[in-house]
């Protein structure tokens, strides 16, 4: 994206065109990116993670239920879901990736195996 | 029928159906004869037909197209001044990247300095260190490190090195040309020094924005650079183009073979794959005197052909000015999300 006041540029094109972040699944499918896969790929791949159909990724309705279920961090303030490092430990496993914070974190905790 | 659009400066103009579609067929043309690129579609311009003639104001994509965002300049808009088209909130960057997690729902975001130049950032490297460890303990979506390589700041009377726009004027070529490439190795090792330095931060990636600003010698700078993060430390890059067409300041640098200078966007594209670029972000840039129709026709010609040939995401710059978007402070949204759905729908990309 790109300069411009955030109601003019940052709302409109998210609501135009954006995932929602974690309002939905767009930050799962932003890791998915980071390895390089297109758009269509790194939906059906998250999908896949979570059984549901990529059509269901940006849905807001269903994916707020379904991460508090999950536990991998909602938009809404909810107390005891996972939050912050906590929700990507949690999405590096549902994703069967490695995420970078998520090691540094192993590392400083002595989790690391 | 009248139909109610904007031009590039992003005042109101008022086309007939048939001037609309000769706006959209001229911009694509323009693009299409520079960048020896195939022009859109005749579906394609249906569409955008459509588009610009629906007296809505905000238009989107079919739902199930919707793209990642990923996002430059950290958040200058919230909390900067007007250069970044800021409304000065009296939020600091970590509650404002919060906000963007929270209240935007960005599915991404980048952490960076106000100043926004990898040069002045180098001197605050603690800082900048310390704001992505802490924002990685408190956020969930994935956070680059980014700033302008910006090698314009390394002339004088900014930097050290002698300025090739003083020496070319004089006809001192060579001197000119021996200056850029004593710069871009400056700039280069300050590129370096800051990506590396996010690793261990638990940064998710690295994004490079405004890349050749200052021509071949920057983008030269930004490729090795990419290729030594990306190779070396296994950290995502994203590269965020400038404009649509590299600038051949110098004229004769190459990379992998290819020279810099002159390159268009699906070329571009092709060289970060090779230096191993995750995500690049193709820059078109907006012609104030030309109306956002022919600018968006422009821009998704360009942007079409790089998502043809990609084997990397591709995140086309939609922000002020870019992307067939008005160059204007606050933009207006009959226009970006116009825009920014087209660039899904006709130019393909796999986010903005």
């Amino acid at each position: 994206m790109g300069t411009g006041d955030p109601a003019g540029m940052h709302m409109a094109h998210l609501l135009a065109s954006s995932m929602g972040g974690i309002r939905a699944a767009g930050d799962l499918v932003a890791r998915m990116q980071l390895k390089k896969m297109r758009i269509t790929e790194a939906k059906r791949y998250v999908a896949d993670k979570l059984h549901v159909t990529p059509l269901d990724l940006s849905d807001p309705t269903l994916m707020r239920g379904l991460r508090e279920e999950l536990d991998i961090g909602t938009i809404t303030g909810v107390p005891g879901v996972a939050k912050g490092i906590a929700a990507k430990v949690r999405i590096a496993e549902l994703l069967d990736i490695e995420i970078n914070s998520v090691e540094q974190f192993k590392k400083k905790t002595g989790l690391h195996n | 029928m009248k139909i109610l659009t904007r031009m590039g400066d992003s005042s109101n103009v008022e086309l007939t159906l048939d001037e609309l579609r000769k706006d959209l067929e001229e911009g694509s043309e323009a693009a299409a004869k520079k960048a020896k690129i195939p022009i859109l579609t005749e579906n394609e311009f249906d569409y955008l037909v459509d588009m610009f003639a629906a007296p809505t104001r905000i238009w989107g994509v079919q739902r199930g197209n919707e793209v990642v965002m990923t996002k430059d300049g950290c958040v200058n808009a919230l909390n900067s001044s007007r250069m970044s088209s800021g409304v000065v909130a009296p939020v600091n960057r970590e509650v404002g990247v919060r906000l963007f997690e929270s209240m935007l729902g960005f599915d991404s975001m980048e952490v960076a300095h106000n100043d926004y130049s990898v040069k002045p950032q180098r001197f605050l490297k603690a800082l900048e260190q310390l704001h992505m460890e802490l924002l990685q303990e408190t956020t969930i979506f994935p956070l680059f490190y980014g700033f302008m390589p910006n090698l314009g700041l390394y002339y004088r009377p900014d930097g050290s090195f002698e300025n090739p726009s003083d020496l070319l004027p004089l006809g001192k070529i060579t001197e000119a040309r021996r200056t850029q490439e004593e710069a871009l190795e400056a700039c280069q090792k300050d590129c370096i020094l800051m990506s590396d330095c996010m690793l261990e931060m638990g940064a998710d990636g690295i994004d490079y924005d405004t890349v050749a600003s200052t021509g071949d010698a920057e983008f030269l700078a930004v490729l090795r650079t990419t290729e030594h993060v990306a190779g070396e430390t296994g950290l995502p890059v994203e590269i965020g183009m400038s404009s649509e067409m590299v600038l051949g300041f110098h004229g004769q640098l190459e990379y992998d073979g290819v020279r810099l200078a002159g390159l268009w966007p699906h070329q571009q594209l092709e060289l970060c794959e090779k230096a191993g670029a995750a995500i690049f972000g193709p820059v078109v840039n907006t012609n104030t005197r030309k109306t956002t129709p022919w600018n968006l026709a422009r821009a998704l010609t360009f942007v079409k052909a790089c998502t043809e040939i990609a084997k990397i995401p591709i995140h086309p710059n939609v922000g002020m000015g870019v992307g067939g978007v008005p160059m204007f402070e606050t933009p207006a949204v009959d226009a970006v999300t116009r825009c920014s759905a087209a660039m899904i729908e006709i130019g393909k990309a796999d986010g903005l």
